[in-house]
């Protein structure tokens, strides 16, 4: 480790890159598989990795448009990618600002204020953040069918529905969060205290503005939990102009319509985005996460 | 807690706009209390009742400043965990079904608008036009209608014996006209009322079932009296023979006695259960170990191009995860998929990925590892750095090989801080409906089972194959299972708890 003969240190420099090397180029197989079936002919295997005659037939079925073939045959989008993408969005932002603001507004109060039992009730939260919403889908058909009974903006098939069950996400979070607030100086809200601030106004002018940083990643984090949630959503939605990205995706592969190049153009056009804010975001993500998961 | 901040409620200024606000809120919760209550959900029209008495008590009266914080999102996990939780649990109690889908008073009215059209009286019609209107002539009885919308809703109307009228509709026209036509009743001159029993034919309907009284229904066909069956949900008549669809009962224990009794379910679900097992904890050593080796080879510091190794590496984890599944069904795809196309121009190989169960596994292992590896490598990173480099140091100097080093100095070091994690992961995989439902939908089936149950199927999969794609739809049985799985979950859960105080404990005794 620090005493090492130059020859032996070049040998485990050659093994560690080749390792990675090698390593890479199996992880990567998936990612350059894809674009390349995306330009090529047809929607099945033609024998080639590399696409010999390349076509941007699925990415103009990706964004909706209609192509023409050169024997003037014209194919029509199968699905309706960019308005699944849409609802993907719509729905994640609302029920990402929805989390948000309910997370951050319990981790104060968890972290400064005093209130009778809250030992206990930060112990029922942890252990009741393990239940994941999928393992009360039943339940949560049953309640938005009846639900839906009443009012169909409430019922199966909504997008409110959706929004109103992901608001089950907060748990997760409120520990992201309450761990950043037990890490700022007691003396700012003392002195706040002192300066007669109540603890809404030490929170909404000394919390809040700290905290951006910390939401932020939240809210990053929450946005992309939703936007690769499949149970839930295939369980509420049903009609096709409804669904998010990850419900409506599945169609493409289906036994009897497989449509291996159109879903190649759609994956790389929905995924890129969320890939490229998450590479950008990688480091403060991951700090938050480790940081969420160790604080108790 | 010495950093929790007195509570004092200090007022500034008027509190009435802050009253009429809350006022505001509890009116909208209380009226949709009452609207529930009145379609016949007090069961959700009790907790917007109780979320009404919160919201007042908590935001009105000021001695309780310091839970308005709180009261948002400990409502928010009663409503959306901890109901929709306890709701499973009860559902598991019921027979709630594809076959007891819904309400007593709603099974009657679905039994008593069933109707046989009577031969005899079938006939043709036609449709006229009457101002906006229409009207329905019956040219057999020589009868006309009065003045009908033919809209969405049901209509009624009365028979007058008339002449033809001058402007009848085309047949095609007046097809285009069912959705009205289905839903309206004449009543002739002597009181019989027809309905709309074909494309082109109107016919005196007899219901198949007339309420006889209180739980009572008389099949017209055979006169026989079928009296309605809380124990079991259903219409029965003497003999006890069910009429479907039936209602939703609670049927007490019976959903569980069938999971641990019957043959056909216990069995299966034991495979399933050992499999979820077995998958979750390959997962976890599998993910951990890819993990912690690339970590470890990305901390050297004589390693070139760190960042860049760092960043492809995580690749997998910054892509949506049912992008990549989805791109594996694709690829591992026996007919058009790549790698058998590679496999079989390397090896000759074909495998039937998706039809061979242990292939199937094998392959579901890999997806998961190229999954979730990178999170693993990432945490890995953060605990390798706490390890202090000295300890390292002295053992080398004592002339231990870094493999003796890493294993007895770094490993121990980092397992504690690691295991909260490592459980949280196993309950995540535990549960990964997503992978499952998403790449392989549990099948190759296990063979010979009543109920669905695949090889690759694991306990979550399988309840959701079991309520959302069986053609039975049971939802009670999924209910009774997924309480089973609840137990597992609490116990890991549970389990996670000890683990982080220790972990917390061991931070909080260290020197820093």
């Amino acid at each position: 480790m620090i005493v090492e003969r130059p020859a032996d240190l070049r040998r485990k420099k050659i093994l560690a890159h080749g390792f990675l090397i090698i390593f890479l180029a199996l992880i990567m197989f998936p990612f350059l598989m894809v674009v390349s079936i995306s330009f090529r002919e047809g929607n099945f295997t033609t024998g080639t990795l590399w696409p010999s005659n390349p076509t941007l037939e699925h990415w103009y079925l990706a964004f909706g448009l209609d192509y023409t073939r050169d024997d003037g045959t014209v194919v029509v989008p199968p699905y309706p990618v960019l308005l699944w993408m849409w609802n993907s969005i719509k729905i994640g932002l609302i029920a990402g600002i929805g989390v948000l603001a309910l997370s951050t507004i319990s981790a104060y109060a968890f972290s400064r204020i005093r209130i009778r039992g809250k030992a206990a009730l930060l112990d029922s939260l942890f252990l009741i953040q393990m239940f994941p919403t999928t393992l009360a889908l039943v339940a949560i058909y049953a309640i938005f069918d009846a639900l839906g009974g009443v009012t169909p903006v409430m019922g199966l098939d909504s997008h409110t529905a959706l929004i109103v069950i992901y608001l089950s996400g907060v748990t997760l979070h409120i520990w992201t969060i309450k761990g950043y607030f037990d890490s700022i100086d007691t003396a700012l809200d003392k002195a706040a205290a002192i300066d007669g601030a109540t603890p809404w106004q030490t929170f909404r002018f000394i919390f809040l503005p700290l905290a951006v940083p910390i939401m932020s990643v939240v809210f990053v984090l929450a946005f992309i939990g939703f936007i690769n949630d499949y149970a839930v959503a295939s369980v509420l939605i049903r009609s096709e102009s409804n669904m998010t990205l990850a419900v409506g995706s599945r169609l493409y592969l289906n036994e009897f319509k497989y449509l291996w190049g159109d879903f190649a153009a759609a994956a790389i056009l929905s995924g890129l985005p969320i890939t490229v804010v998450f590479l950008i975001a990688q480091r403060y993500l991951v700090s938050g996460l480790s940081e969420g998961a160790v604080k108790g | 807690m010495s950093a929790a901040v007195d509570v004092t409620p200090v007022q500034q200024g008027s509190s009435l706009p802050r009253l009429v606000m809350v006022t505001l809120i509890c009116l909208v919760l209380l009226f949709g209390a009452f609207v529930l209550y009145m379609a016949a959900q007090p069961l959700f029209g009790v907790i917007l009742l109780a979320l009404a008495v919160g919201v007042g008590i908590v935001f009105g009266a000021n001695r309780f400043y310091g839970a308005r914080f709180i009261f948002p999102g400990v409502a928010a996990v009663l409503i959306f965990i901890a109901f929709p939780v306890l709701y499973t649990i009860y559902l598991g109690f019921t027979n709630y079904s594809s076959f007891n889908l819904l309400n007593y008073d709603r099974t009657v009215a679905v039994l008593t608008s069933r109707g046989t059209a009577d031969p005899a009286t079938e006939q043709p019609f036609n449709v006229a036009r009457d101002g906006d209107g229409y009207r329905i002539w019956l040219p057999q009885a020589g009868l006309l209608s009065s003045p009908v919308e033919l809209g969405e809703g049901a209509e009624a109307a009365s028979l007058a014996p008339a002449e033809a009228p001058a402007d009848l509709l085309e047949p095609r026209d007046a097809i285009a006209l069912r959705t009205g036509l289905q839903s309206l009743t004449l009543t002739t001159p002597d009181g019989a009322a027809l309905v709309n029993s074909g494309l082109r034919t109107f016919a005196s309907v007899t219901p198949e079932f007339v309420v006889e009284g209180d739980g009572l229904l008389r099949r017209s066909a055979d006169g026989a009296l079928l009296t309605a069956n809380n124990a079991t949900g259903f219409f029965e008549d003497e003999a006890g023979n069910r009429v479907p669809p039936g209602w939703r009962v609670n049927i007490g224990l019976a959903n569980f006695e069938r999971v641990f009794t019957s043959e056909g379910v216990r069995a299966p679900m034991l495979r399933v259960f050992v499999w979820t097992i077995i998958f979750a904890t390959a997962s976890v050593l599998l993910t951990f170990s890819v993990g912690l080796a690339l970590a470890v080879i990305l901390q050297w510091e004589h390693l070139r191009f760190r960042s860049i190794y760092r960043i492809l590496l995580i690749l997998p984890y910054a892509v949506p995860g049912f992008i990549s599944i989805l791109v594996f069904r694709g690829l591992f795809n026996q007919t058009f998929g790549e790698i058998n196309l590679i496999l079989n121009a390397l090896f000759g190989l074909s495998p039937s990925w998706f039809t061979d169960g242990s292939l199937a596994r094998v392959m579901l292992l890999i997806v998961n590892t190229w999954l979730g590896y990178p999170y693993m490598m990432l945490l890995a990173m953060g605990f390798l750095q706490s390890v202090p480099e000295d300890h390292k140091k002295a053992a080398a100097l004592e002339g231990a090989s870094s493999t003796r080093v890493f294993f007895t100095i770094t490993l121990p070091q980092i397992i504690p801080p690691f295991l909260p994690l490592l459980i949280a992961a196993f309950a995540f995989n535990f549960n990964n409906l997503v992978l499952i439902l998403l790449l392989t939908r549990g099948l190759p089936d296990i063979p010979g089972t009543v109920i669905p149950a695949g090889q690759t199927d694991i306990l979550a999969s399988f309840t959701y194959r079991m309520a959302f794609n069986d053609s039975a739809q049971q939802f009670g049985l999924a209910g009774a299972i997924t309480l089973l799985i609840f137990v597992v979950v609490a116990a890991i859960s549970y389990l996670n708890f000890v683990a982080m105080r220790r972990a917390a404990g061991r931070r909080g005794g260290k020197p820093t």
